[in-house]
């Protein structure tokens, strides 16, 4: 990881770098990477780049090989790269593109709290989050379901669980697709996955998942923040999760099934975690309704934790509902295949969007938004680290290049060993402690792998992101406290 | 010889394992990944987890063993620490994988794998000896 990537990085201009086609035979488009002149020195330092010139080898592959600023070295696709495919013409799905975790995604809450109301009680309330959200390796949920519920909540997503109590239908309505996605296909979904995903509904999971308190600390868009209910001050609470191991059992089963595609169809790409197929192919549709079954879940997962937050809440403050305001901003995907319509050379096409690390970013007008959002285009939520800062941004018009994607969170720096390394003999916790944040997590070496320096600044990614015109910044938030696997 | 060395990855986890022969580098790359997942030192144990498998190539056998071996510790809650090797070739294996429950274990447990990738997948000969390399989704 000590090597440099001596590839061919072209400027494009102030927030854009090519990898020219010619970088290596079998790409089919350039690589494009959104960075600055110091971000991009920090992503020459891992594989990262390499990847988004092996995407660039998918079938079917439109416009570029995109890789937002927060990318680092993954499997497959690097983390933070985003490949939309046309689907008439021959284009491909790629589980690998997708990532293990389907549906990793965030969730923002608004709170009528002000950060003078949670300080006092703040350490009641981390604990309280803490023992009411199940979270670390392997845990299980206090949610359980029999199969045949898990059949409906696979279709049917954050409305299944709504309807059985764990929400309100405005909710719904705040999440993307809101909260389930057509065409999931539990036929297609392994024994395997569902024994795997059974336990586990209503968990956190661990390593970067977390659940934080956080009070917005400055703001960017005055407008925006209105039509939100946000305001200096105020706190939020984010929730990051996914689908838990029912994703991961659905993306091994696939990766392993489409290694075999390649030959089927003829496909050429550099690294077997790419393994492909055809999005008309009966793999590739078979993927697509069990990957929707995990994006399901997922959004299932997180109205569950958002429901468990907020008992916990109620509970700390002894305020009812009402008076808590807690109301979702919006949740949104960041690990995810859709199927999305772009004019393409003045032609429209239908693409098959991977957003791999890669947040979903529709600008103002856009038919998919809730009314509410139509003017201001829709919510992006970015976590940071948990000693820095998160973001709730919009997305734009301009992001129509990046078949509106943009970042994902702050991205990796530095190795979990590495981290750990590090962190050797001091206490993170005591360190966030005298910062005024309070942090607690279930697995030994969780706060050491993800203490702050192990990752890129937020605030450097999300200027990259704002100033290269992919999504606009409404505001910020710093954690208070935050719980973690 | 070692047993195995971590490979930085800066999202995830890779290990590098290695033996004299094939079986003790699938007993070691599995030892390695267990390693990761939780605190092996001192952990007796009594389960006996037959495994039976088969892939397409040596390299993806040993993904599919590994990825076995996660499989029954999720849905069994099983933490494995040693690993007979019983029958391998190039595209099946035989196995018996010996651990203890999660149980009062629980706090033995460290990272959370979600999946063995393809990623720089390799398995080679080395002057007799064999390595592998795999990459975590961790």
């Amino acid at each position: 990881m000590s090597d440099i990537w001596q590839g061919a990085l072209e400027k494009i201009d102030g927030y854009r770098w090519r990898i020219p086609k010619s970088h290596k035979a079998g790409m089919r488009v350039d690589g494009i990477i959104y960075a600055d002149e110091e971000m991009i020195k920090d992503i020459r330092r891992d594989k990262a780049a390499e990847q988004v010139a092996n995407v660039a080898f998918l079938p079917g592959i439109v416009n570029a090989s995109l890789a937002m600023p927060d990318i680092h070295w993954g499997f497959g696709f690097p983390i933070g790269g985003v490949a939309a495919t046309d689907i008439e013409n021959g284009g491909v799905i790629s589980p690998g593109g997708v990532g293990y975790d389907i549906n990793c995604g965030v969730r923002l809450i608004k709170t009528n709290l002000k950060e003078q109301d949670v300080k006092p009680k703040l350490k009641d309330l981390v604990y309280g989050l803490f023992n009411n959200v199940p979270a670390g390796v392997g845990s299980k949920g206090d949610i359980r379901i029999d199969e045949k519920e898990e059949r409906q909540l696979l279709v049917e997503g954050a409305g299944w669980v709504v309807k059985k109590g764990y929400g309100k239908s405005e909710d719904l309505e705040y999440t993307e697709e809101k909260g389930a996605v057509k065409g999931a296909n539990p036929d297609a979904v392994s024994d395997r996955a569902y024994e795997r995903g059974k336990k586990q509904s209503g968990t956190l999971g661990s390593g970067n998942h977390f659940m934080e308190v956080q009070v917005i600390d400055q703001v960017y868009d005055e407008e925006a923040a209105n039509i939100f209910g946000l305001e200096s001050g105020r706190v939020t609470v984010m929730i990051h999760s996914g689908s838990r191991g029912l994703g991961y059992q659905i993306c091994e089963d696939y990766t392993q099934g489409m290694i075999k595609c390649l030959q089927k169809y003829n496909i050429n790409v550099p690294d077997r975690q790419l393994a492909c197929a055809p999005v008309n192919s009966d793999e590739g549709q078979a993927y697509l309704g069990a990957m929707r079954c995990a994006a399901n879940y997922a959004w299932a997962n997180r109205q569950c934790l958002m429901f468990l937050a907020r008992r916990v809440f109620e509970t700390v403050f002894g305020m009812g509902p009402k008076d808590l305001g807690m109301d979702l901003i919006y949740d949104v995907a960041h690990n995810i295949a859709k199927i999305e319509k772009y004019v393409i050379d003045k032609k429209e096409k239908t693409l098959c969007v991977h957003r791999k690390g890669a947040t979903r970013a529709f600008g103002p007008g856009h038919p998919d938004l809730p009314v509410k959002y139509k003017k201001i285009g829709q919510p992006v939520i970015i976590p940071g680290d948990m000693g820095r800062n998160s973001y709730l941004l919009v997305g734009t018009k301009k992001a129509e290049e990046t078949f509106y994607s943009t970042c994902h969170g702050a991205g990796r720096m530095m190795s979990r060993s590495a981290a750990i390394k590090v962190g050797r003999g001091r206490s993170i916790s005591a360190e966030l402690e005298k910062k005024g944040i309070i942090v607690k997590s279930t697995g030994r070496e969780t706060l050491a792998e993800e203490m702050p320096e192990a990752y890129k600044d937020v605030n450097k990614v999300v200027n990259i992101v704002h100033e290269a015109g992919i999504s606009k910044r409404v505001c910020r938030m710093r954690p208070l406290g935050v719980i973690k696997g | 010889m070692e047993r195995y060395e971590i490979i930085p990855h800066t999202a995830d986890i890779g290990i590098k394992a290695y033996g004299k022969n094939l079986p003790e580098l699938f007993k070691n790359a599995a030892y390695g990944m267990f390693e990761i997942i939780a605190d092996l030192d001192g952990l007796k144990g009594s389960i006996k987890e037959p495994i039976e498998i088969k892939a397409d190539n040596r390299e993806e056998l040993l993904v599919a063993w590994l990825g076995e071996l996660l499989y029954h510790f999720y849905t069994k809650q099983i933490i494995f620490f040693d690993f007979d090797i019983e029958e391998i070739g190039d595209t099946a294996l035989k196995a018996k994988a010996i651990g203890r429950h999660v149980g009062e274990n629980r706090n033995r447990l460290k990272t959370e794998i979600k999946a063995v990738t393809y990623h720089e997948l390799k398995v080679e000969q080395k002057e007799g000896n064999f390595v592998s390399t795999v990459i975590f989704d961790v």
